[in-house]
């Protein structure tokens, strides 16, 4: 029989589109304000302190609930204002040990979030955040690797006494000479068995001289393991943060994105993220004198003006540190209490025992830009080096001591923080960035739901008033495709909804009628033409199909390239536009079909009201 | 029944082919002109620089918010108010001498320093040059490939005159309303660049159900000219490009209207190319298919597609 769909079909369109509403409910209940205190380093915050949080919110402001779980404290309140409030209380209860963050706690009841459901996630244009990509400057990176393999030759041959004249860094390698070809080629079956992964090529310019070269595998791991140990550290510093959900990622093989939804304090975000600052303790060289610097020692600058000769070989570097704790010395002064690593204890326990009463450094060092640009049009950074204090030792080094000679406490508690976030294994350089406040990121989502909301009205009267009866089955057809469209959106969890996303919704509203249109104005063709209305109806559908098909694949495949293009506010409008077209091609076609089966189908009618 | 058009009278669009492809010949000469004399207007997007928008409690003056950043070396500075007139908006271009990361932050000082009210920052964006010429040259490969992957599309479904009408009238389409960003020197940015896509989309979606058409008539009809059966056609599937276009362009309103200014570049560009797309299909894309010289042999089917009946099984 004409227009008459088995029951199966009907019962299959109404699960989907159950299905569809279920995933997209979550997003009517909103969230709360919440903060999220869990443990620095993956510690779980304890049943006593959770007690100790709680009571002493309360008694300043009103908590709607609170709940320990994992390890989490997670504290819902009523307000943007009380959420900040709490963020203040409970930080300065808890101190450095424990990372208080904002957050938005979702408030889906659990049959849905049993099912998976869950609220659509906000783009940062509509939540308010952060969103940096950063370039890591390898030139740095390049430079003290070729100068340890420089330090390495000369130890390996120097131990297998093996006479060599000169071992120069130049440009992109090492060069090394040699005095004869016989102790040339000793050298090179020595270093070419110990450093498989570098390739030694004698100079056709001179037969005495070879030059060692990364090889491109060895090139590409060095800069890669140095882009992974910058986003661990980055990682690390923005825990130190408190951000609820901080993404942190690789893009390309020098470059990082990080995404910090929700934060606040956006000036303190990005000094801490983009900070290169780290320290260096150094033995100062008595021996020596601003115009007579031995060959293992070098001239430092000093903060506070005039210089100072210090040893080249380093006593530790900032990696070592693993706690930093800002405060005041006996005098008032600010200082940093620094805590090592064992391996950086004992390495200063040992250098400590053998140098009492004689002076250590520590140099602060900082990569600043100079104001240039080289060829590819990317920022110089400059190497800034500066001796922030020299002070005796006294008494025998542990893992414990601390520096002085910061200008001010403020200085000191950005070193605390830095070097407890650790420092970059080469120096990062924001190259795009993109921060909304958050109260643009809250008029964002009215300003769009706005238009959604006025589009989509305009539409459904316009349909109403020309297609009646018709017009109510494409109504019904184009709301359920925004709310499958939202559904769809909820589902896909990696995908978030920005502004350009909602104009995407917008337009496709406005498309997607189209489908009706053109299957309506096909029945009234058919109508027109004498058919009888069952008949009309089957032939408005089954003509309009192919047509509606090809219009919406091409559309699709422009959405397609638009999402591959991929720069970050344009992806939103192609996620909802792809989204939408393919839901707006099952409500227009086999949503509005089905209704009208039910309705008319098989059914004596003499009138169709279109 | 509430009708738009009749269509019971064919329309002689065909007659006024010429005179339209003149027309769409000088507008597309224009508008390559205007860029390569006015140029674009491009956005941060693709220029790189920083631009800060800041919130005054109350209506801000533009002229001392200059002053008192010229007078603290930033001279370059463009500012405009953004949205309404409590919001400004501040434009600078790259610079190489300050950490791009500490830029925003320093202005929003000055500002709270010279001023009575309280200035807040609303979004800050920041784009190296590197990565602006990186997205620039995205944006155009990603502009080419699309009519690529169409003009592709369209030759195996249809025939190569459509796909040749059809990238010609998208090509219409994406090059007046670059037009129309010059001649105005309305801001180019990467919203504006996703509209064209979409024009591109919406566009090739009229052409589509008219080619469709044509098609469809050309195998039915047994008599009449191509030029005939193309004006048929063209009368039959009027209404639905004039609803079409209406309802797009009521929400496309709603968009300009009431989605505030980050979005009023993209809305813009779309309103425009609504227009020209719906008048694209008909001139330019029937056209040109037409003077190429498109034949009811070489329409005719390799294979029977919707004839109705007789595949009733194999659609819905």
């Amino acid at each position: 029989m004409l227009n008459r769909f088995p029951l199966w079909k009907t019962l299959l369109i109404t699960l989907t589109v159950i299905v569809g509403f279920l995933y997209a409910v979550p997003n009517l209940y909103e969230p709360d304000h919440a903060l999220q205190v869990s443990g620095v380093k993956g510690r779980d915050v304890q049943l006593s302190t959770f007690e100790r949080i709680q009571t002493k919110l309360a008694q300043q402001i009103d908590i709607k609930s609170a709940s320990l779980e994992q390890g989490q404290v997670l504290i819902r309140l009523n307000d943007l204002d009380s959420q900040l409030k709490a963020k203040e209380i409970t930080s300065q209860l808890l101190g450095q040990d424990y990372t208080v963050a904002l957050n938005m706690a979702q408030n889906t009841p659990s049959w849905l979030s049993a099912i998976g459901a869950s609220p659509v996630t906000l783009g940062l244009d509509l939540r308010g955040g952060i969103y940096f990509l950063m370039e890591v400057d390898m030139r740095d990176l390049m430079k003290t690797t070729h100068q340890q393999m420089v330090l390495d030759y000369k130890t390996d041959l120097r131990k297998e006494k093996i006479r060599y004249r000169t071992i120069r860094l130049l440009s992109e390698g090492v060069t090394l000479t040699f005095r004869d070809e016989a102790t040339l080629e000793k050298a090179l079956v020595l270093l070419e068995s110990n450093y498989r992964t570098t390739t030694f090529r004698q100079l056709k310019s001179n037969p005495l001289s070879v030059r060692a070269t990364m090889s491109a595998e060895l090139l590409r791991q060095t800069k890669l393991d140095a882009v992974e140990q910058n986003i661990t550290i980055i990682r690390s510093r923005v825990n130190e943060l408190g951000v609820a959900e901080p993404d942190v990622q690789r893009q390309g093989d020098d470059r990082i994105v990080v995404q910090l939804p929700g934060v606040q304090d956006t000036a303190k975000a990005k000094e801490l993220l983009g900070a290169t600052a780290t320290l260096e303790f150094r033995l100062a060289d008595n021996r020596a004198s601003s115009n007579n610097v031995p060959a293992d020692s070098r001239l430092y600058q000093r903060r506070e003006g005039g210089t100072v000769v210090l040893k080249k070989k380093v006593i530790l570097r900032g990696e070592s540190i693993t706690g930093a704790q800002s405060g005041f010395d006996e005098n008032g002064l600010p200082q940093v209490s620094i805590k090592l690593d064992a391996k950086g204890g004992n390495k200063m326990t040992e250098f400590s025992k053998n140098n009492i009463n004689n002076p250590m450094a520590t140099v602060f060092i900082e990569y600043k830009p100079t104001g240039k640009v080289d060829a590819e049009g990317k920022q110089i950074l400059k190497k800034v080096e500066e001796v922030i204090s020299v002070a005796n030792i006294s008494t025998l080094l542990g893992k414990n001591f601390r520096i002085t000679g910061l200008d001010s406490p403020a200085e000191a508690r950005s070193l605390a923080l830095l070097l407890r976030a650790g420092a970059l294994r080469a120096p990062i350089q924001i190259v795009e960035e993109r921060t909304v406040g958050p109260s643009l990121g809250k008029e964002n989502i009215e300003l769009g739901a706005t238009a959604i909301a006025l589009g989509l009205a305009g539409v459904l009267l316009f349909m109403l008033v020309y297609y009646r009866g018709f017009g109510v089955v494409s109504n019904v057809a184009l709301a359920v495709n925004v709310v499958l469209i939202v559904g769809v959106l909820s589902m896909l969890n990696g995908l978030s909804l920005t502004l350009p996303g909602m104009a995407g919704i917008v337009l496709t509203v406005g498309m997607a009628v189209d489908a009706n249109v053109l299957i309506f104005e096909r029945i009234r063709e058919e109508i027109r033409a004498g058919r009888s209305v069952q008949q009309a109806i089957h032939h408005g559908y089954e003509s309009a199909f192919s047509t509606i098909f090809d219009a919406n694949i091409t559309t699709l495949i422009a959405a397609v390239i638009l999402f591959s293009f991929g720069a970050g506010p344009i992806k939103g409008f192609a996620i909802t536009l792809s989204i939408g077209i393919i839901t707006s091609v099952f409500t227009a076609v086999v949503v509005t079909r089905a209704i009208v089966n039910l309705w008319v189908g098989g059914k004596r009618v003499e009138k169709l009201s279109i | 029944m509430f009708q738009i058009f009749k269509g019971e009278k064919t329309i002689n669009f065909m007659a006024w082919r010429k005179i339209a492809m003149v027309f769409s010949a000088i507008m597309m000469l224009a508008s390559v002109g205007l860029v390569a004399t006015k140029g674009l207007n491009l956005g941060l997007d693709f220029t790189g620089g920083t631009v800060i928008e800041v919130g005054y409690s109350q209506e801000a003056d533009l002229k001392k918010v200059r002053d008192t950043l010229s007078a603290n070396g930033f001279d370059d500075a463009i500012v405009q108010s953004f949205g309404s007139p409590r919001d400004v908006l501040i434009r600078l271009a790259p610079r190489n001498d300050i950490k791009a990361e500490t830029l925003g932050t320093q202005l929003l000082t000055i500002l709270n320093d010279n001023s009575d009210q309280k200035v807040s920052m609303r979004r800050i964006e920041f784009v190296g040059p590197k990565v602006g010429d990186e997205l620039a040259e995205k944006g155009g490969l990603a502009m080419i490939a699309a009519l690529i992957c169409i003009m592709i599309y369209v030759a195996l479904r249809f025939e190569w005159r459509f796909a040749l009408g059809a990238v010609t009238a998208l090509a219409h389409d994406v090059f007046l309303t670059i037009g129309l960003f010059s001649l105005l020197q309305l801001e180019f940015d990467l919203t504006v660049l996703a509209a064209i896509l979409a024009v591109i989309g919406y566009s090739l979606n009229d052409t589509i159900v008219v080619s469709d058409r044509i098609r469809e008539n050309f195998r039915k009809l047994r008599t009449g000219s191509p030029s005939e059966i193309i004006d048929i056609s063209l009368t039959q599937t009027m209404s639905r490009t004039v609803i079409t276009s209406l309802t797009t362009i009521i929400v496309l309103l709603a968009l300009f209207l009431k989605g505030g200014a980050l979005i009023h570049g993209f809305a813009t560009a779309l309103l425009f190319g609504v227009f020209i797309g719906t008048y694209s299909s008909i001139y330019v894309a029937s056209s040109v298919a037409l003077s190429l010289g498109i034949t009811k042999e070489d329409l005719m089917p390799v294979e029977i597609e919707k004839e109705g009946e007789d595949q009733e099984e194999m659609n819905l």
